[in-house]
């Protein structure tokens, strides 16, 4: 369904021209995505997870046209999406899910108004007796009252933001889901119900789904595949189950590692040691060989290619 | 007992009323332990760490109960003498390291001022100290990095300047509020093992907020469940976290994600938390609770034994017992 092909956005971060000449510095760039390739079928669920500064946020902003890519594409069903983007019918087909939902529903605007804006910009609902009904109806199906409408967003706490925020992107009847970080503002317990809510509606309406996250067993609990980004490259994509069951990029195993767990009560353990290098002056060779405990003169030399879906050469030559 | 906290209250005088945070808050914390309170956004968690470092925020005031560190009363001390308390015997790490580190000192100056404001050291000795600190709390080159400013520091850097900023007047007591929320998991992780390793080592007593379970249950000895202002559940770590006695530590616990497997459907608690203005009379969780009687709508249960750890819940008020 949709599809990007070495995907690849850099911003310039260089200081303002004159400072710029006057202290005699190159412009700097920073690679925020740097060629990812990936494709994600249609009523499936792709997720990216990495730390913050990965670029998966950047991502899902390139998937819905939010930016555009310094060079590579983003194909939805084979055209290209700002050919794609061109058309209103194409457009309401894809929406997406904010992280936070206090900042993405205006204060001013009545839940009813927030809900029924899409319907209304794509003319999609014109008599409003029957816009009332398809935003009552949408607001049942997000587990939140028909009378709830009326309110104002701030009457609402988190979860129930969110789920106008669900109902706001379901109402033009979009196939295609891209959301970022839409759990992680919420309390642990309203976040099971927004994550069993997004589920429900995958199975109902056949969505497709881009999902954001940091959050590895959120990740485990909706996903069909997923890739696990590192410095704005996909450093290893799979399948759900087998990457947590046989994780292989010695990224995704620190990862892993690192995650505190129910089950781990008084444990020790050796944490990864480093942090993530800026993506400004990233690191030659592969940008994990700093950190990694399987690094040699090649990774320090030669980026890896994603192949079979790892990119590392130790696991490529069976070092790993 | 190091730190003893008893049927803390605090509220907040609002135009349309008093609101009452904090209700009926004991617990206490002995020499080299960690205390983990969880709970969610709102549940009072952090406040009760605010109180008992004595920065709440106003109009919010202690309204009844008692702190004291080491059987000395502080809830109730004028501003200066808690303030020379507050860094020298009790630590603060706080979520935000950029807001806790002052952008125009360099980190060594700030650590050689908070250590000389309690400790009588000359220059050289506090900068020495403060180099030692930089590297205990794993800041590599920490003779060179003293003299940078905290923006040339990223994130997990900086948390642990903040860390050595509280250290370094080598309190008796951390009250670190969310330490690792704004943290990438691996530097988490770092930055846990070096908490824990003081609580050993230093025999600090730690009071670790966080809204993370798996952080607690790594990290913590006993863990204080919080609910719309209340403690609900005290215990050691393990018996909260598998053998949850109240029916909200028990939901809780079964909403975390878990990380080794996928379950078709999460357990949900529906419902929220309900707000300071409008907590239900009798236990503050019985209209979300599966598990609710009669007794639950009209009477606010204490904390009592139940297993190995004590709940506020009438499941487990046994005929016969005192209440």
């Amino acid at each position: 369904m949709i599809a990007a092909k070495e995907l690849a956005r850099h911003f310039d971060v260089s200081r303002p021209w004159l400072q710029r000449k006057l202290a005699g510095e190159p412009t700097r760039t920073l690679r925020a995505v740097d060629g990812v390739t990936f494709d994600i079928p249609k009523g499936t669920t792709l997720s990216l997870v990495g730390e913050s500064g990965c670029g998966k946020s950047t991502v899902a902003r390139l998937v819905v046209g939010l930016y555009r890519p310094t060079s590579g594409e983003v194909l939805f069903e084979g055209r290209d999406l700002s050919a794609a983007r061109a058309s209103p019918e194409q457009r309401r087909r894809m929406q997406m899910i904010f992280q936070d939902p206090y900042a993405s529903l205006n204060p001013r605007w009545r839940v009813h108004d927030i809900v029924a804006e899409p319907i209304r910009a794509f003319g999609l609902v014109p008599n409003p007796a029957q816009q009332r009904e398809r935003v009552a109806e949408l607001l049942r199906q997000v587990g939140l009252s028909p009378l709830d409408g009326g309110k104002y967003p701030h009457e609402f706490s988190g979860g129930q933001r969110q789920r106008i925020s669900i109902a706001r992107a379901l109402s033009s009847n979009p196939e295609f889901l891209v959301c970022d970080e839409p759990t992680s503002a919420l309390d642990v317990s309203v976040q099971a119900q927004i994550l069993n809510l997004m589920k429900q509606l995958q199975r109902d309406l056949g969505l497709t789904f881009l999902f954001i996250s940091h959050n590895l067993a959120v990740v485990r609990q909706v996903s069909d595949r997923i890739g696990v980004m590192y410095l704005g490259r996909i450093v290893e994509l799979a399948e759900s189950e087998s990457l947590f069951i046989r994780p292989r990029h010695p990224y995704t195993r620190a990862l892993m590692e690192a995650i505190p767990d129910l089950e781990m009560t008084g444990r020790s353990r050796t944490p990864v040691g480093g942090e993530v290098p800026s993506p400004i002056s990233p690191p030659s060779g592969c940008t994990f060989h700093p950190r990694c405990p399987l690094a040699n003169d090649r990774c320090r030399a030669e980026a890896p290619a994603l192949l079979d879906g790892v990119a590392c050469h130790a696991v490529q030559e069976g070092r790993g | 007992m190091l730190l003893e906290v008893k049927d803390l209250r605090v509220e907040f005088p609002t135009r349309r009323g008093v609101l009452t945070a904090l209700n009926g808050v004991s617990f206490s914390i002995a020499p080299g332990e960690v205390l983990g309170v969880v709970g969610e956004s709102g549940a009072g968690k952090s406040m009760t760490g605010a109180a008992i470092i004595g920065l709440l925020e106003p109009p919010g005031r202690i309204a009844g109960g008692e702190i004291r560190l080491e059987g000395e009363r502080i809830d109730n001390l004028p501003y200066e003498k808690m303030r020379r308390i507050r860094g020298k015997r009790i630590g603060a790490i706080f979520q935000d390291p950029l807001t806790t580190l002052n952008p125009l000192y360099t980190v060594g100056r700030q650590l050689v001022e908070t250590m000389q404001a309690h400790l009588p050291l000359s220059d050289a000795e506090a900068r020495q100290r403060a180099i030692g600190w930089l590297e205990q709390v794993g800041i590599p080159a920490a003779a060179q990095r003293i003299d940078a400013y905290p923006h040339q520091f990223s994130g997990g850097m900086r948390q642990r300047v903040v860390i050595a900023l509280a250290l370094c007047a080598e309190p008796q007591l951390i009250v670190a509020d969310e330490p690792t929320t704004a943290l990438d998991v691996s530097i988490q992780a770092q930055i846990i093992a070096l908490l824990k390793r003081l609580a050993r080592e230093q025999r600090t007593a730690i009071m670790l907020v966080t809204h993370d379970m798996g952080v607690i249950a790594e990290t913590a000895d006993r863990v204080a469940v919080m609910y719309a202002g209340r403690i609900i559940e005290i215990g050691p770590v393990r018996q909260v976290v598998r053998h949850a006695q109240h029916p909200y530590t028990a939901g809780l616990m079964a909403s975390i994600p878990p990380l080794d497997r996928r379950v078709e459907r999460l357990a949900q608690i529906d419902g929220a938390m309900p707000r300071l203005n409008a907590i239900p009379p009798g236990c503050p969780f019985s209209p979300r609770c599966p598990e609710v009687f009669e007794r639950c709508r009209v009477a606010r249960p204490e904390l009592m034994p139940a297993g190995a750890t004590d709940a506020a819940c009438w499941l487990h008020d046994q005929p016969g017992a005192p209440a």
